[in-house]
């Protein structure tokens, strides 16, 4: 199981943990959307991997919609949301770009020990793939809890969104229609997100979460 | 009689990358040159900066010790082994199996030592500043390094270049991500080890910005010229190193004939080109760094190669 079908695939998948990297370094929200863009993409490829080792057609459809949904339409009005708010130069200030690079290193050997311990009975490609999954998913915790702007902890929640997917890729057998339900809810989510980011901004002049924490009154 | 080849074809390596080193700095600058639509110096202005140095004779400070006189034949003499180490027209060398890659980088890494404290035992205010910097650099650029090292070497299962330069000229490597993690990691730290745009500027002097030129500000002559020598073979040392590990194509087995060994320096000589125009593009692109960012860039080659570890470590245990 160490052909060529492999390497590719985990050159896929450890490629997607890299780009969630690159969204916890990164700080400007605009250069965070286009590699929300490009994980989106990375997603789609690994799907489309996928469908082809597995010989699984429907799989196909999950990598269109991740291509579509994920790296075109939620990314595009995602700057425009940004350019409306007036916030498309802001620099984030994160908590110090180190300590999450640490504590994200920390998170994926934490998923990898994690997931090679409970899988040992699985097929190698479902292993390796749910193990990064799971990194994918923690890293995008991780965004949403280092962020303090909206805008970016949505994309935080995306990219965690990503890994659920790539999990569900490589466990052979997810049906089409739960695929195509989450698809739809992360799709709605995204809109009823999106209103959100306009009531809040109406609200409080800010996307800030800061502002939400000092109207329920834990800090002064 | 195999003995002496063997002998023979390291002494070859050994002047070889000796000769080279000055002619690779003065293409990177020439290049360099081009691009900024300049004329720049010619391709040969880096030995004759050197014979004219050794001509001259040396300018002492008062307090110097007897360090700061024997430090410039330490660093050499270290960069020079170091640079003997690493397999660069042919593999298998005679000295190669005598010490591995963390060997070489340990070399290095005393060479920085000792330079680091020439840089303080005069006592100037520039030396100081560039002393503690080059330290600064080197505590993030080391543990990259290794980790990057290890990575290779869980790949390759050798840290000894000679397998390693093997391994990956076989069809047994794959396609793997860790590898192309490991290459970014090596980047940036042979970028900041030798001094390179986005961490100091080579070209400069008297900026406060300055590391490396800021430690060498008080060596004249003899002195400054080995230093100068042993700063090109360091920058040919990371290149063969890049080299040898990520782009074995050509090079000669252990125990080829002449023909094969002809065109394994062919190749090197192409290699070393390759890598020189495509360092000249990414300086002359790129703008320098504050000084106080370069932990963040360190640290980016640092998590890569703990990325690439775990990668290799998940793909291994299956």
């Amino acid at each position: 199981m160490h052909g060529l079908e492999f390497d590719i695939a985990h050159m896929l998948a450890g490629s997607l943990v890299l780009a969630s990297f690159m969204m916890l370094y990164q700080d400007r929200l605009y250069a965070l959307l286009n590699i929300y863009a490009l994980h989106a993409t990375v997603l789609a490829l690994s799907v489309a991997w996928q469908a082809f080792v597995q010989h699984a057609p429907h799989l196909y459809v999950t990598a269109a919609i991740a291509l579509i949904f994920k790296a075109i339409i939620i990314p595009v009005s995602l700057h425009r949301i940004m350019v409306r708010l007036g916030i498309h130069r802001e620099i984030e200030t994160a908590v110090g770009v180190g300590l999450t690079m640490i504590a994200g290193i920390g998170l994926v050997a934490l998923s990898m020990v994690v997931m090679l311990r409970v899988t040992p009975g699985a097929d190698a490609l479902a292993r390796e793939d749910l193990a990064f999954a799971l990194s994918v998913v923690l890293l995008g915790l991780l965004i949403m809890v280092t962020r303090r702007n909206a805008v970016s902890q949505v994309v935080g929640f995306m990219s965690l969104e990503n890994g659920l997917v790539l999990a569900a890729a490589g466990a052979k057998g997810m049906p089409l229609v739960v695929e195509i339900s989450v698809a739809f809810s992360v799709l709605i989510a995204f809109i009823v997100i999106g209103i959100f980011l306009f009531r809040i901004r109406e609200r409080f002049d800010s996307v800030d979460i800061r502002a939400l924490d000092r109207f329920r009154g834990e800090r002064r | 009689m195999m003995l002496i080849r063997d002998l023979v074809v390291q002494g070859v390596q050994m002047f070889l990358v000796l000769a080279l080193a000055p002619l690779l700095t003065g293409v990177i600058r020439k290049l360099k040159a081009h691009l900024l639509r300049r004329h720049g110096p010619p391709l040969l202005q880096p030995y004759r900066d050197l014979l004219r140095l050794l001509r001259k004779d040396v300018v002492l400070a008062e307090n110097a010790s007897w360090l700061f006189r024997v430090i410039p034949y330490v660093i050499f003499a270290v960069t020079w082994v170091a640079a003997a180490l690493v397999p660069t027209f042919g593999n298998g060398l005679l000295f190669s199996w005598s010490a591995d890659l963390i060997a070489i980088i340990a070399l290095l890494g005393s060479a920085r030592f000792a330079l680091a404290l020439a840089g303080m035992d005069v006592g100037t205010a520039f030396g100081g500043i560039g002393s503690s910097r080059e330290v600064m650099i080197a505590s993030l650029a080391e543990p990259a390094i290794l980790i990057t090292v290890f990575s290779v070497a869980m790949i390759a299962g050798s840290t000894q270049l000679s397998t390693v330069a093997e391994f990956m000229g076989s069809s047994a490597v794959g396609l793997r991500v860790s590898l192309g993690l490991a290459l970014f990691a090596l980047v940036i730290v042979a970028l900041a080890e030798n001094a390179r745009i986005p961490v100091d500027n080579p070209a400069t002097h008297l900026e406060l910005t300055m590391v490396h030129e800021a430690m060498v500000l008080e060596y004249s002559g003899r002195h400054l010229a080995l230093i100068d020598l042993s700063a090109e073979l360091k920058l040919l040392l990371y290149i063969s190193l890049i080299a040898c590990m990520f782009m074995p194509w050509g090079v000669a087995k252990q125990g080829a004939d002449l023909a094969a060994l002809a065109i394994g320096t062919v190749a090197y000589v192409l290699k070393l080109a390759l890598c020189a125009s495509l360092l000249a593009v990414f300086e002359t692109s790129i703008a320098k760094m504050r000084v106080f960012r370069i932990p963040e860039f360190l640290g980016a080659a640092l998590m890569l190669a703990l990325l690439a570890t775990l990668l290799r470590f998940v793909s291994g245990s299956l």
